[in-house]
């Protein structure tokens, strides 16, 4: 305890703090939609497409990376989720077929054209977002808290048209609501998160913040709004105990985090069993 | 009172024609069946009537005032909804979604509404129960009461009693026909064509050449009966 108050004195620290807590925050709130809409892996898919735009945008020395990476991963969340239904290449194709390829050739760029000596540390940062959270700048968390409540307050007075189109996008389009519309917010969201989270698991394991906190709240509950409040919960609660750990244990941030929500997921589904029991 | 009439519609997926030279008229208070083989584009017909599909050509014109969002609308289930967790509260309030405009939430008014139809369907008492947990007919009035929260005056149905055992078909048949007689418009998808002949007042018989009348019509055409006689013969192979 005292050695995480002493910790605590460090801007960084904070900084981690307060970044990680938003970021799962948002990427749980929309990993339910997702989850149910069948895409959790797009966020996946998305990271690849964003590692392939850090790769760009490292070898021609930009200053700030987001300028480039941003609109490249918006464009690509798009086109996958606009695609989903009637595409030529299927939803899960598209996205496999999008990840590997920008996997591929951001690594392709990075070592032909790379100029840094640490070539293997900087694609081990990337992917597994080691260090960077450490090292956030006052306008990072500036950036993620506007960004953060953006995303909470559309998602708060979406919420009814979310469970609209998440439930029954035929329904919703018979009855007149803009489902085009909310699916393009919903893609565009997305990948301004996995941006943001990139900084906080790197691009491999941020598939991990939108899938586990929804399975583990869709094991225990059974309505729309407890599922959602509770994976909200769950994610930022094992954001805090991810971040803490591995500042106390030294451990890289992303997969600790990743490490307690695959817990919390199983202590949900124990919880689950034994809830079936008893009833 | 005419709520619908179609003319020269023809229908289609991405320049893939489905059917053509649609004619038929909807009145007030009218219970249409449509019937046809698969593929004959029933479902298609229905998407086009509701704007989820593009038309092709022809017209199709809603009378008497009704704007898109006052159609009840009952789809196929769909995959993702199999496991969803939802209760059945929430998705039948989702049915005024058209009623919210601009709002973000749902009043008081559009609560009671579903709580309204909610009973109207003797789902009340299944309110808080999550959906994935229902058995295939309590799902099936679920969706119902949605499609009433935004029925106006007419209800369009793309089979409702598909995958439902025997004794529950004929309970939503008898709950789809009680709500015609209250005055509700209904025009409903079926593969189940002596229920329709049943129950409806009009059949369209869509397939290569289609067949628009009354359901006595339909029994005196060629077509009906010649699915009077396959229904014989079916009912005599299963004794």
């Amino acid at each position: 305890m005292e050695k995480l108050l002493f910790y605590m004195q460090y801007p960084f620290v904070r900084y981690a703090l307060i970044v990680g807590v938003l970021i799962a925050l948002c990427s749980s709130l929309l990993g339910v939609t997702l989850v149910l809409k069948r895409y959790s892996y797009i966020g996946d898919g998305l990271s690849h497409v964003a590692f392939g735009g850090i790769a760009v945008a490292s070898v021609v020395n930009l200053t700030n990376r987001m300028t480039l990476v941003l609109p490249i991963t918006i464009i690509s969340a798009i086109l996958l989720l606009r695609t989903g239904h009637n595409a030529k290449v299927k939803g899960d194709a598209a996205i496999a077929m999008i990840s590997v390829g920008a996997l591929a050739f951001g690594y392709l760029i990075m070592n032909v054209f790379g100029t840094s000596s640490n070539l293997t540390g900087d694609v081990c940062t990337t992917l597994f977002g080691s260090t960077s959270i450490l090292t956030l700048t006052m306008t990072d968390v500036w950036l993620c808290v506007i960004m953060s409540v953006f995303v909470v307050a559309a998602y708060v007075l979406l919420y009814n048209r979310i469970f609209a189109v998440t439930f029954d996008e035929n329904f919703a389009r018979a009855v007149g609501t803009k489902v085009d519309f909310y699916n393009l917010l919903i893609a565009v969201v997305t990948a301004i998160i996995i941006v943001l989270a990139m900084n906080l698991v790197g691009s491999l394991l941020i598939s991990a913040l939108i899938i586990f906190p929804a399975l583990s709240a869709m094991r225990l509950f059974t309505s729309f709004k407890n599922v959602t409040v509770f994976s909200a919960v769950f994610s930022v609660v094992c954001a805090l105990v991810g971040i803490i750990v591995s500042i106390l244990a030294g451990t890289p941030v992303g997969s600790t985090i990743v490490a307690i929500d695959a817990v919390g997921f199983a202590i949900c589904c124990g919880g689950s069993l034994a809830g079936r029991k008893l009833a | 009172m005419k709520l619908l009439s179609v003319s020269n519609l023809t229908l289609g997926y991405d320049h893939a024609v489905v059917a053509r030279n649609l004619h038929f008229e909807v009145n007030e208070g009218d219970y249409l069946c449509i019937v046809g083989e698969n593929g004959s584009g029933k479902t298609t017909l229905m998407k086009t009537l509701l704007g989820i599909c593009d038309k092709v050509s022809g017209d199709v014109i809603f009378g008497n005032g009704i704007t898109k969002n006052e159609i009840g609308y009952l789809p196929q289930q769909t995959i993702v909804q199999r496991d969803f967790p939802a209760s059945v509260k929430e998705i039948v309030i989702s049915g005024c979604q058209a009623r919210l405009g601009f709002r973000p939430f749902y009043t008081k008014k559009e609560k009671e509404l579903a709580a309204k139809n909610m009973e109207k369907l003797g789902i009340t008492e299944l309110a808080d129960r999550c959906y994935r947990e229902l058995s295939g007919g309590q799902q099936q009035r679920v969706l119902l009461a949605r499609a009433l929260c935004a029925a106006g005056k007419i209800l369009l149905l793309d089979e409702p009693v598909s995958g439902l055992d025997p004794q529950i078909t004929g309970e939503m048949y008898e709950l789809i026909s009680k709500l015609n007689v209250d005055g509700m418009t209904i025009i409903m998808i079926s593969h189940d064509i002596q229920a329709a002949i049943r129950y409806a007042s009009h059949i369209l018989y869509m397939s290569d050449d289609i067949f628009f009348g009354t359901a006595g019509e339909f029994m005196a055409s060629e077509k009906g009966k010649l699915f009077i006689e396959y229904e014989k013969l079916n009912t005599r192979r299963a004794v």
